[in-house]
């Protein structure tokens, strides 16, 4: 191996014995603990639901737990980054919805005259990321906490929605979105194929970019990050921009699906999201997680919805229980910290 | 003989890849002063969280007063009478003294669910009152002087006594590293008040405080207690023999390793009538090719804000800084680094390298570009750097994946060096205290690694953290006083004098 960088004098000095033990760290252990730990608890899920229910193990509900997978996974890949960062995105259903709409609006459809075809989804896309890209100007320029500016973000870009849709949701006539949206490829729905894809590139940012490595150096210390000479607000304002891209995207596939422009398309999904993310073992602090764990997270959380169904829980309490399973994976992923003792600052 | 107050026997403690304690039995009777001395890593932290009941040992046996106890936690630690005095501090700034000192036990000071403020203070002022503090107990906490507030901690720890009716055991975990003169005469005379009132353990990595202040000495080396010494028979050198197995100092003597800077050597870093409203003014100062220039200077001579602005992290409003003959005029710290300038941070565990991430990714978070193919990581080659530079550095780590946050604060420190050292283009290195907190034998290592660094061809600009470390390393020496640099000393045959070089900071 060559020596990279300076090149110093041979040293002088015997080499000291390293200890060179087998054993990982106790972080790492903990890390590989907690992911197989989740993937443990999602098979005895599906065993548990499959003695309960026989209908549950067919093919067919395989589909459908994979279908309403699809778009959560999209958002989650999105807000991993995002709190790797140590940031949040409230923004993401009211992003959806503008993004939904210029979707349907600008495709063949009922209430304008417009029909860019393909171009409909790269505007829609880019809405997203525009207003992926103010959240993350404000946030970087004005100094603002993200929790607020898109938690602003959301209202706002709601009401642009709201505007855009005036009390008369367009629906989208393009055929051939349509039956993409609903179709399969080779029995695996198309929306979960994008999904999948959005996935694997999300994985590979994640650990093979310098997007990807920046997002953990930057959640795991801020300021290091500054001295070290990374350019904070640049990664800061991509990972928002990369967001809303993603919130824009997941928009088009849910109006694909229904056939509609919405703009409360993405009620309820900002919390689904987030629960899944943390579920999956990246916590709010920043600087540790990853987007396959998110996913794992997703469907945990589409199987348990999907199960309660099956067994006949109410709707409404199936509500109670994704919020009482986010509460218990957080106490979960944070156990090891209760006998520490924390310095307080 | 006196009775023991703790006695420990034949501790085990292991963490995954270490073994942190091995067969430790040490006892401290009452009233003493137990120092306890050894390298980074020796396990003396292991030792003190396991009798202030933060972690639990492996195996063996602690008793307190002859019974034996089991320190499940820091809540059955105090009831046996155990507390301990962190090295960052734990007093919550935005509540009064008398609450700190009382925090968690304000029992008798509440009435009908209400403070009552008077009794409060009253018993604060008790626990003041052991060590002849004169700190009002209603004054708000961040109001204090460090060392003040060193006196609270000292406080809320004496309180043990009033709700165990014994007088405490004290752990004492580094309480002077951060002090200097009258300050830490203020610290050191209050642990002999201490004494009077408890049985302390002191760990300091200033040998020559814990030989003034202690009445036994234990050496740790590798999780193991060494040897035991009587400070009144043993010597400096003993101890640091005693703590490395071997004779160590020789790298203060400049005659024995200082490398001489030719006045023909290219300058490297030129920094002409440089000026920052309110911090500094008209400083000057060339930096030649594998020249060490030390900057001495009080807190608050503009010396940190100078460093600052020449890695891009502040602002000039005059003057220029040229590199290597070119005018440079930083945006930011990203500009300084892509120019060739490290920078090495006092605060290595906020600033210097991130916990959470593996040795690796810390070491080539500063120079990505180093290990990039194309637009992607190229995580073989990642590899292969930083096994290099583990080697190289004789970091010690289980592997280049371990957690920075698992390293010794020396290792910890290399870690930041090769994050500069990596980058092929690396011309300047900043270090803000590069050796705080470091133990003699670390510190030795960086000693030697700055000087290897220099003959590299690396401008260094080094604060250090006393004003020996600052003459055995440096070439030139510029003092800096009230934002203007006061005088300069060039370093050959003859070293300037701590005393010369203190007469032109104050």
């Amino acid at each position: 191996m060559t020596a990279r960088g300076h090149q110093l004098p041979p040293t002088r000095r015997p080499v000291l014995p390293t200890g060179g033990r087998e054993a990982g760290s106790p972080g790492i252990l903990r890390k590989k603990l907690r992911f197989w730990g989740l993937l443990v608890a999602l098979i005895f899920l599906c065993i548990g639901f499959s003695l309960a229910a026989p209908g549950f193990a067919t093919i067919l509900n395989m589909q459908t737990i994979a279908n309403r997978s699809a778009v959560p996974l999209v958002l989650a890949v999105g807000m991993t980054f995002i709190l790797i960062h140590g940031s949040i995105d409230l923004s993401m259903e009211g992003i959806m919805g503008v993004s939904s709409l210029t979707f349907a609006m600008t495709i063949l459809n009922s209430r304008t005259d417009l029909d860019f075809g393909l171009f409909a989804i790269v505007l829609a896309t880019l809405t997203g990321a525009g207003f992926g890209a103010i959240n993350g100007l404000v946030v970087t320029r004005l100094r603002v906490p993200s929790f607020m500016v898109t938690l602003g973000v959301w209202s706002f870009s709601w009401g642009v929605a709201m505007l855009l849709s005036g009390g008369r949701p367009p629906l989208i006539r393009d055929q051939m979105w349509r039956s993409f949206g609903l179709g399969k490829t080779v029995g695996i729905p198309n929306l979960v194929v994008v999904a999948l894809v959005c996935l694997a590139v999300g994985y590979v940012l994640q650990a093979y970019t310098r997007f990807g490595r920046y997002s953990f150096v930057i959640g795991g210390g801020e300021d290091l990050a500054r001295l070290s000479g990374v350019p904070v607000d640049k990664y800061k304002v991509l990972v928002f921009v990369f967001s809303g891209f993603l919130a824009g995207l997941a928009s088009v596939m849910e109006a694909a699906r229904i056939g509609v422009g919405h703009s409360s398309i993405g009620l309820d999904q900002m919390f689904a999201t987030i629960t899944a993310v943390v579920i999956g073992g990246t916590p709010l602090s920043g600087g540790q997680g990853g987007v396959i764990q998110s996913a794992i997270g997703v469907l945990t959380l589409a199987v348990l919805a999907n199960g309660m169904i099956f067994i006949g829980v109410s709707p409404y309490l199936q509500k109670a229980v994704q919020g009482a399973i986010v509460i218990i994976a957080v106490v979960g992923a944070t156990w090891h910290l209760q006998e520490r003792l924390r310095v307080v600052k | 003989m006196m009775e023991a107050v703790l006695r420990i026997d034949h501790l085990d403690k292991s963490f995954p890849g270490v073994q942190a304690l091995d067969d430790v039995s040490i006892n401290v009777g009452a009233n003493e002063v137990v120092g306890l001395v050894g390298e980074n890593g020796a396990g003396k932290s292991t030792l003190l969280k396991l009798i202030a009941g933060i972690d639990q040992a492996d195996s063996g046996h602690i008793n307190v007063r002859g019974r034996e106890v089991s320190l499940h936690s820091v809540a059955a630690a105090n009831d046996a009478g155990i507390g301990m005095v962190f090295q960052e501090q734990s007093l919550l700034p935005n509540v009064s003294v008398a609450e700190n000192i009382l925090l968690g036990h304000e029992k008798e000071a509440i009435r009908f669910g209400f403070y009552d403020w008077p009794k409060l203070n009253q018993l604060a002022a008790v626990q003041l009152g052991k060590l002849d503090a004169k700190i009002p107990p209603d004054a708000q906490t961040d109001t204090l002087s460090f060392v003040e507030r060193q006196l609270v901690e000292f406080a809320k720890v004496l309180a043990i006594e009033e709700r165990t009716h014994h007088e405490p055991l004290i752990l004492l975990d580094e309480p002077t590293s951060v002090l200097e003169g009258e300050e830490l005469e203020t610290v050191l005379d209050q642990i002999e008040r201490l004494r009077e009132h408890a049985s302390l353990i002191f760990v300091s990595h200033r040998l020559d405080e814990v030989l003034r202040v202690s009445d036994r000495i234990y050496v740790m080396t590798n999780g193991r207690c060494v040897a035991e010494r009587d400070p009144k028979q043993c010597e400096l050198a003993e101890l640091q023999q005693l703590m490395l197995g071997q004779a160590l100092g020789a790298e203060y003597d400049r005659k024995v390793t200082a490398h001489a800077v030719t006045e023909a050597a290219t300058v490297r870093l030129s920094v002409r009538e440089l000026r920052r409203q309110g911090c500094y003014d008209a400083v000057s100062f060339d930096i030649h090719v594998g020249e060490v220039l030390g900057i001495a200077g009080v807190e608050g001579s503009g010396r940190e804000v100078l460093c600052r602005t020449l890695f891009g992290a502040e602002g000039v409003d005059g003057g220029e800084i040229l590199l290597d003959g070119q005018l440079m005029c930083f945006g930011g710290c990203d500009e300084a680094v892509q120019a060739g300038i490290g920078y090495v941070p006092a605060e290595r565990r906020t600033e210097g390298i991130i916990g959470g991430l593996s040795v690796k990714e810390n070491m080539t978070l500063a120079h990505l570009e180093e290990v990039l193919l194309g637009p992607f990581l190229d995580l073989k080659r990642e590899k292969e750097v930083a096994s290099h530079w583990v080697e190289r550095l004789q970091i010690r780590t289980p592997s280049a994946e371990t957690p920075a946050t698992n390293l010794s604060g020396g290792n910890q420190q290399k870690v930041v060096l090769s994050k500069w050292l990596m980058a092929k283009n690396l011309k300047i290195l900043i270090m803000d205290h590069p050796m705080r907190g470091l133990d003699v034998g670390a510190k030795a290592e960086i000693f030697v690694l700055i000087r290897e660094l220099a003959q590299s061809g690396i401008g260094i600009i080094l604060i250090a953290d006393t004003l020996d470390e600052l003459i055995a390393l440096s070439n030139t020496i510029i003092v800096m006083r009230d934002g203007y640099i006061s005088q300069r000393f060039t370093v050959s045959e003859t070293s300037p004098t701590r005393l010369q070089i203190l007469e032109h900071m104050v």
